[in-house]
């Protein structure tokens, strides 16, 4: 990735302050089970619902069990459906776009309606559709937020190929005797890569946001699987009796997950193409 | 103009064939084997065979695609186990209770969002600038159902301003006689201002939940829409005339610039459609999307498949009519 020589001396500092949040987020992920200090899934009916305190900072759930070790766990599991449902679309994306703005004709006519076809639902309904078609589990989350992210991959790496397809150094690569499939992969994709990558970071804020909100109305993952869209579910029926700390701390930490991304998305916009500013 | 129009008229219908494909295969994907789950629990090889023949499994894919089709156009779209009633009487029963919460969320958001970035047009990087860069980008990143626990939380339970989110009316409210199925608009008709109150009162936080969603898109697509303008030869020249201050901007700016606008009114509105399954779950909204949540937790399947494809139509229809309004307004800009 030639891009990342270059982070550090990304500007504005809102774009550095998301990165570091991006990583610690990554960190805690990674770390969570040996620094959480209670177990997420133990139950204890005799602390239950209590109010953060020194012992449980984010207060207990219901069942007495530890919402701020139940955060920090669900980090992981939140992360890593967005971060593959963004893989997927990518590397779908990418190559069914770049290949529809190469070739053009029947092959780009066909990938242009798929396109249009799943651009035509409202996504997030697409997303239940499309998960309550396959099966109630955590991978078709992961399947349903790639497949309706795919589109704009597809439309951006198009639109560069298309950009770039008859300039010269392309032509150059053609004389010499490149085939379609090398002048794809090693001098039309590297140029197409950057504003990719941006898609990629902002993108995965959506992806968190939607597979958050698919299991905020009971899809994929199951309790007592510690996941925020879950959690905040859990404490929505807590609203009327006004025990806020059950769904505030997870929906806080999922904000902070999609601000970030969001930021950094921008940040690195601003840095391939500054005059988008 | 007409042709142009007509093509657009094509164009929908064609993506409306795409739809009715996709949610043809959705519906065969799910379940696993259609017949065994129809025939319930407990069926026979023999009752599962004979419900193969009955659903039209046991043809090739064509003519069950000639067959679901054939349901749709006489309005089929299966049954609910759960309500036990044909969906869609479900939904056309549950749609305005949706309608209302979307359109009242979109007229608040485009009444705060368009003067808003226009203000901010007119003032760059002034502190409106600035607050609605900030208000967009929370505005996108805290996810709706998040959003509507903290409105619930400080207007209901600390300050208790809102009513319980207990639905359109509350528990103990009958609902006006039904004309438009809007609360708010057959209430008034009927003259009966406490059921349009009690309406009100319940619309607002699911409303706003939205709006505030939907404000941020609406209030940046205005303001680049109108900065380029703005910047243009015949606002140059409008101003260089000299025509009012208020003329310029609010006749001839205005008016070019809402044409990017009302795109991203069709792109809000998609949006506005995917959150209020959410907004819907949060408030207890006896909607299109609450009903769907409660069919898919229960493994009912027709209602899913239903509210999917409905709002999809929606969805089209609206891109129909904001296309169509984007030829009649300029038909320059709507690429002859």
């Amino acid at each position: 990735m030639e891009f990342a020589r270059h982070l550090p001396y990304m500007q504005p500092r809102a774009g550095s302050g998301s990165l570091i949040l991006i990583v610690a987020l990554g960190l805690v992920g990674v770390v969570a089970p040996w620094i959480a200090p209670q177990d997420p899934l133990a139950t204890n009916v005799a602390v239950a619902l209590k109010p953060p305190s020194s012992i449980h900072w984010f207060g207990t759930d219901a069942v007495g069990r530890d919402v701020f070790s139940r955060v920090l766990i669900a980090t992981r599991l939140d992360l890593s459906i967005a971060a593959t449902a963004v893989a997927l679309a990518f590397i779908v994306g990418a190559a069914a776009g770049t290949i529809s703005g190469y070739f053009g004709g029947w092959i780009d006519a066909a990938i242009g309606r798929l396109t249009d076809t799943i651009m035509a639902f409202p996504l997030f309904v697409l997303a239940m559709g499309i998960v309550a078609a396959a099966g109630n589990t955590v991978a078709n989350i992961v399947y349903a937020t790639a497949i309706i992210n795919i589109p704009t991959y597809i439309r951006v790496a198009r639109a560069e190929v298309l950009v770039r397809r008859d300039a010269p150094f392309i032509q150059a690569a053609r004389l010499v005797g490149n085939g379609p499939p090398r002048v794809l992969a090693f001098h039309l994709f590297p140029n197409v890569l950057p504003p990719l990558v941006v898609q990629a970071s902002l993108n995965m804020s959506y992806a968190i946001l939607n597979a958050a909100g698919l299991s905020f109305i009971g899809l994929g993952v199951r309790p007592p699987t510690p996941e925020w869209g879950i959690m905040v579910a859990d404490g929505a029926a807590f609203i009327i009796s006004g025990e806020w700390w059950v769904w505030l701390f997870p929906g806080l930490v999922l904000t902070g997950a999609v601000l970030a991304f969001n930021i950094a998305g921008d940040g690195l916009r601003d840095f391939f193409d500054p005059q988008k500013r | 103009m007409a042709r142009l129009i007509a093509r657009r008229f094509v164009g929908a219908l064609a993506v409306v064939a795409s739809v009715i494909v996709v949610t043809f295969f959705l519906t065969r994907a799910l379940p696993a084997d259609p017949a065994v789950y129809f025939a319930g629990i407990g069926g026979t090889k023999e009752a599962i065979a004979a419900m193969r023949v009955k659903l039209g499994l046991d043809r090739g894919l064509l003519t069950q695609f000639f067959v679901y089709v054939r349901a749709l156009a006489e309005g089929d779209l299966g049954h609910s186990l759960t309500t036990g009633h044909p969906v869609l009487d479900d939904l056309a029963r549950r749609l305005p209770a949706s309608m209302e919460l979307t359109i009242t969320a979109l007229a608040l958001a485009a009444i705060v969002g368009l003067p808003a970035g226009i203000a901010a047009a007119i003032r760059p990087n002034s502190w409106l600038d600035h607050l609605i860069r900030l208000v967009a980008t929370f505005g996108v990143a805290i996810p709706t159902f998040f959003m509507g626990l903290m409105l619930l939380h400080v207007f209901y339970f600390v300050l208790g301003w809102a009513p319980p989110p207990l639905g359109r009316l509350g528990s103990f409210a009958v609902p006006p006689p039904h004309v438009t199925g809007f609360y708010l608009i057959d209430s008034l008709l009927s003259g009966d201002l406490s059921t349009f109150f009690a309406a009100i009162a319940q619309l607002a936080l699911p409303a706003l939940t939205l709006a505030l969603f939907a404000v941020a898109p609406l209030a940046r697509a205005t303001r680049a829409a109108m900065i380029e303008v703005l910047g243009s030869d015949f606002v140059r020249t409008a101003r260089a005339i000299p025509l009012s201050r208020a003329k310029t901007l609010f006749i001839y700016a205005l008016g070019n610039a809402m044409l990017p606008v009302l795109t991203t009114i069709g792109m809000v509105f998609s949006f506005l459609l995917g959150a209020n399954v959410l907004v819907e779950k949060v408030f207890g909204w006896p909607g299109v999307g609450s009903y769907a949540i409660d069919a898919l937790i229960a493994a009912d399947y027709a209602p899913v498949q239903g509210f999917v494809l409905l709002i999809a139509i929606l969805y089209i229809l609206l891109n129909l009519f904001i296309d169509i309004a984007v030829i009649i307004a300029d038909p320059r800009a709507a690429g002859v």
